[in-house]
């Protein structure tokens, strides 16, 4: 399964460099980041079926640092929730793949979240209707470091403590980037680990959430922790732009930056290790 | 009765009948009557502390899972405390979430100028999606709610949570999108929302003794307002006067004027002039504002005057 998961990552991040390069511009670093942690949610762990899609009480996935759009829609497509060739839509007027996820929009997508800090508000919400409901499903949400900054993630880490929300799986993309500069000269969120115990929440710290063998053990654990009465947050420590040097260079540049479809081909290239 | 009691009333029936009818409190439900529910509807009430924001985009997020969330708080933080979360989490994901705020305008007393809201209609009002009621007493109040509880989308609520004066009798039949005629007149109209409708009747009373001939139609649904209504009576009279507790700017007579823009009409204003609130008892804050039933007889003399 690992083998196929690592496959599976470069076919993602693939058509993540396909679609944005076609398109010229994106949000390409933040989308990079986070393939392992989609590959093992919609390939491995995830209860959900591409054929009905709105099923009552699938398991669900709030990309609440929505600008990673383009990443989800990769899964997506990979998944088979619609055809990949829709992948070269992307943010073009009539679209059905804007640059922030939109449930209204897209199909597969739960939430829609862009503005910074909503979406994971909304998982708790999501998190508590499924308890209501009884219907046993976990609810996924992934944030942003710099998104961390946004007093609202608090405000739900808070809540979903205190309402024993332990179907709640939270994840952050820990790469240590912002738009301005690194998180650290920003505003610093560490110690991250330390404010979620805090906050009430089992902590899993992924050394290296770019390794899916690593991610896949840390969603397993996180699962388990269900029996403990409380969310769970699995930081995932990443690169920003992994998987194409040129872009990993860039640093906190990288956020939303031009791509042509030269530099894509040459990134899908040594994505597949043929340079 | 108190306009939060009956308020509570409905939403206990709701919930009775209903389990996916929930309720989310930032820590204000003693102020919206609904406490006391908490204790018989345990598993569809939910208090979020004092976390406005948190509150709006987690009631976005049972509604995604097929529950009818309503949310409350006082009128500031129900509103522009929650723009943002209201904008993209409730309207923008066209998520099915009913939100009440309590206190309106003036009627904040003693809360003073940071709770007392003249702007929220306005902030409402922006946000494509949204519609906005404002009840006047009890009758409208009930006949209203199961309207709301059943109306699928975002739906802002004002609401006086206090006694009001009735201004609607046993017979009143609700439209939420149709405003209401309560007197018919010639000479001049009074379009007019929330707490100041029965001092508007009375008003037109007095007037009707001067000669002038007053229509007076409440315009409970701000948004989207009944433009066939409004523009229908302000060609009959030929002249305008919005009433509200709220600033002049954003609210009621900004909706009037925009459906009136292209009918060569008066639109004059009555209501909050583009100022804060301050703390005081009502009878003050009119004063103080120029709200006053004496106020009221002079703008609709001078609005009259107008054409």
């Amino acid at each position: 399964m690992n083998t196929d998961l690592k496959t599976i990552c470069k076919d993602i991040r693939c058509d993540i460099m396909t679609c944005i390069g076609h398109l010229g511009v994106g949000h390409i670093g933040g989308c990079l980041s986070i393939v392992e942690l989609l590959a093992v949610l919609y390939f491995e762990e995830m209860n959900i079926d591409p054929a009905e899609p709105k099923k009552a009480g699938r398991d669900r996935f709030v990309c609440s640092k929505g600008h990673a759009g383009p990443a989800v829609y990769a899964a997506l497509a990979n998944r088979g929730y619609f055809p990949k060739s829709e992948l070269l839509t992307l943010n073009q007027g009539g679209t059905h793949l804007p640059s922030h996820c939109d449930m209204n929009l897209t199909t597969g997508i739960d939430m829609t979240a862009g503005s910074l800090g909503q979406g994971f508000s909304c998982a708790a919400g999501i998190a508590l209707g499924s308890k209501l409901e009884g219907d046993g499903a976990t609810i996924y949400a992934l944030v942003g470091d710099g998104e961390s900054q946004e007093g609202q993630i608090w405000e739900a880490a808070m809540f979903a403590a205190a309402k024993g929300l332990s179907n709640l799986i939270g994840f952050t993309d820990y790469n240590k980037l912002q738009i301005d500069d690194t998180v650290a000269k920003v505003n610093d969120i560490a110690p991250l680990g330390d404010k979620w115990a805090a906050f009430g929440w089992n902590v899993i710290d992924v050394e290296d959430g770019n390794d899916v063998e690593q991610v896949s053990a840390a969603v397993k654990q996180a699962k388990s922790y269900r029996s403990t009465g409380r969310p769970t947050m699995v930081i995932l420590n990443t690169v920003k732009g992994k998987g194409v040097k040129w872009i990993e260079e860039l640093g906190a540049g990288n956020h939303n930056t031009n791509v042509n479809e030269e530099q894509a081909a040459a990134a899908i290239r040594e994505i597949r290790g043929e340079e | 009765m108190e306009m939060r009691a009956a308020y509570a009333e409905c939403l206990a029936k709701f919930m009775e009948e209903d389990r996916h009818v929930v309720v989310l409190d930032a820590d204000l439900a003693k102020a919206s009557g609904t406490r006391k529910l908490y204790d018989r509807f345990p598993g569809q009430m939910f208090d979020c502390g004092v976390a406005e924001q948190d509150m709006a985009s987690i009631a976005a997020g049972l509604a995604s899972y097929g529950f009818k969330p309503w949310i409350e708080s006082f009128t500031p933080f129900a509103t522009r405390r929650i723009c943002d979360q209201i904008t993209i989490s409730i309207s923008y994901a066209r998520q099915n979430v009913k939100i009440v705020g309590t206190d309106p305008g003036i009627s904040a007393e003693l809360n003073g100028g940071t709770h007392m809201s003249m702007e929220d209609i306005g902030v409402v009002r922006s946000i494509p999606g949204m519609v906005i009621f404002e009840p006047v007493d009890e009758t409208q109040l009930r006949a209203a709610m199961p309207v709301l509880n059943a109306y699928v989308g975002p739906v802002y609520m004002r609401l006086f949570r206090k006694v009001t004066p009735d201004v609607f009798g046993p017979d009143y039949k609700f439209d939420l999108f149709k405003a209401d005629t309560l007197r018919e007149g010639r000479d001049l109209t009074v379009f007019v929302s929330g707490m100041f409708t029965r001092d508007v009747l009375d008003a037109a009373g007095e007037l009707a003794a001067e000669g002038l001939d007053v229509e007076v139609i409440n315009v409970h649904t701000i948004k989207p307002i009944d433009r066939e209504t409004v523009i229908a009576s302000a060609r009959k009279t030929g002249a305008v006067l919005t009433v509200e507790n709220h600033n002049v700017v954003g609210g009621l007579h900004s909706a009037v004027c925009e459906a009136l823009a292209l009918e060569r009409i008066p639109v004059s204003a009555f209501g909050v002039q583009d100022r804060f609130g301050e703390v005081g008892k009502i009878p003050y804050l009119r004063r103080a504002m120029g709200l006053t039933k004496e106020d009221l007889l002079a703008a609709a003399r001078r609005a009259a005057a107008a054409k």
